[in-house]
């Protein structure tokens, strides 16, 4: 089980809840489980071909992950935050 | 009768009331921070909205109202290339909404950046690519790729479905030109012929681009189906169907105005009437109102002649303009006839033009408004 850190961009489908669980050995998994919890989050993140989208920042204990294939490891914190692209 | 004005901008949707055209009153804002692109009512049912939008950061999204917009909910399948497809493109967001024709109940219309044709049998809920524009091995070589077109990227719109037949469909691509459907999407025709291109090499006498064009804004006829109306990057046209070439009917402008906008109005009940707001398409397309004096023009013998229409609306150093989605008129016996402009302000006429009054100011950014009517 992931703990997921939910950006406020993000939290009108958690019900306003900043943290959350998902299930997944993957972040292609958490984020199916996410979208299973709460419908519509994931296409918000990540795009038609599975990639994150060009806004968007994933962490996994405390390091950006592009590749959503990649096994999870022990590292169960995963932060998803809006990048930092100006303005 | 209540006059619902759908209000749809860069930071979020309101919506204005009335019943009388006199007295408005403002209503939101909905999705506060997103960016609404195109919000309209269904008029087959009087209560089904659609609203397209995104975030600064988020991917994009639909969001459907069945009750009028007291309660939204998100569509469970947003438009989308398909997952895998080799030419990788994303949909960055829906620009355009079309609700089909009266024998078509539900079935819905979506238009997107970069080009992509969208349909929903649901109203809304879900969403299927039309395969036979999105994957057409000539799409490519009609509209350039994800990266060419307009500054926001390129935009299909204009989506018109023929009343007297739901096969029968038109779009629009900025650029790549005006294409038609006989056959609910499957194949498609250009239909180009007489539209000017100015911004590619002349053709010998006789010549003529197939594709490529930029229509701007496509108006099919309520009335007269036959007939379509188009605002395109070089010029005004117009063209009735079933000719092959369309007339630039924009040359019959003053010369000083030109005939380069975006938006286009027609008459609800008049074919021959139309409404445009000119823009300024010289130098480098400040794409401004001309001299800063905003002004609608309208013709009533379907361009024959033109009016000049600018009482109320100000008279000098207002450098707004009004993006293709962001003009409507009512269904009034006076029409009414209505601008959204980049300034956040909403410009309103209850007599077809000859006199304007400002409803509302200090909004964001106007992308679309559109009209309701109960």
């Amino acid at each position: 089980m992931a703990c997921v850190l939910v950006p406020t961009l993000l939290r009108s489908y958690t019900g306003g809840t900043a943290e959350v669980q998902a299930r997944g050995g993957t972040l292609a998994e958490v984020f199916a489980d996410l979208d299973r919890q709460f419908p519509g989050f994931a296409f918000r993140v990540v795009d038609e071909h599975g990639r994150v989208r060009r806004h968007m920042v994933v962490f996994v204990g405390g390091e950006r992950r592009d590749d959503l294939g990649a096994p999870l490891g022990e590292v169960r914190e995963v932060q998803i935050v809006g990048a930092l692209s100006g303005g | 009768m209540t006059f619902t004005l759908l209000i749809a901008t860069r930071k979020g949707a309101w919506f204005a009331k009335s019943a009388d055209r006199k007295r408005w009153t403002l209503h939101g804002p909905h999705f506060l921070g997103h960016q609404v692109h195109h919000l309209l009512r269904d008029p087959r049912d009087g209560k089904t909205l659609l609203a397209a939008v995104r975030s600064g950061h988020l991917g994009p999204t639909l969001m459907r109202s069945a009750n009028g917009g007291k309660t939204w909910q998100e569509s469970k399948k947003p438009p989308a290339f398909a997952a895998g497809e080799a030419r990788g493109r994303v949909v960055d967001h829906t620009f355009w909404l079309t609700p089909s024709n009266a024998q078509e109940p539900g079935v819905w219309y979506a238009g997107t950046t970069p080009h992509g044709l969208f349909r929903s049998e649901d109203a809304g809920v879900t969403w299927q690519a039309v395969s036979g524009y999105n994957d057409h091995p000539q799409q490519k070589t009609w509209a350039g790729d994800d990266k060419q077109g307009t500054p926001d990227g390129p935009k299909l719109h204009s989506i018109l479905v023929d009343p007297r037949d739901g096969n029968h469909l038109w779009l629009a691509m900025s650029g790549g030109g005006v294409f038609e459907s006989r056959d609910r999407g499957q194949t498609w025709t250009p239909c180009n012929k007489g539209v000017d291109m100015d911004f590619m090499p002349k053709l010998p006498e006789g010549e003529f681009y197939e594709f490529g064009h930029d229509p701007h804004c496509v108006v099919m006829h309520p009335a007269k189906p036959d007939r379509l109306w188009q605002q395109n990057h070089c010029g005004i046209y117009v063209i009735d169907r079933p000719e092959q070439v369309w007339r630039r009917v924009g040359r019959n402008m003053p010369k000083k105005i030109g005939d380069i906008g975006f938006p286009m109005v027609v008459h609800p009940r008049d074919p021959d009437a139309c409404w445009v707001f000119p823009m300024d398409g010289g130098s480098v397309w400040p794409r401004v109102s001309i001299g800063g004096k905003p002004a609608v023009y309208g013709t009533r013998d379907c361009g024959a002649s033109w009016q000049r229409f600018d009482k109320g609306l100000p008279s000098a150093q207002a450098w707004w303009t009004v993006k293709r989605q962001a003009m409507c008129s009512d269904g009034a016996a006076h029409v009414g006839l209505y601008l959204g402009n980049t300034g956040g302000e909403v410009w309103a006429s209850r007599d077809e033009g000859r006199s304007f009054r400002c409803l509302f100011r200090h909004l964001p950014h106007i992308f679309s408004l559109s009209m309701a009517e109960s």
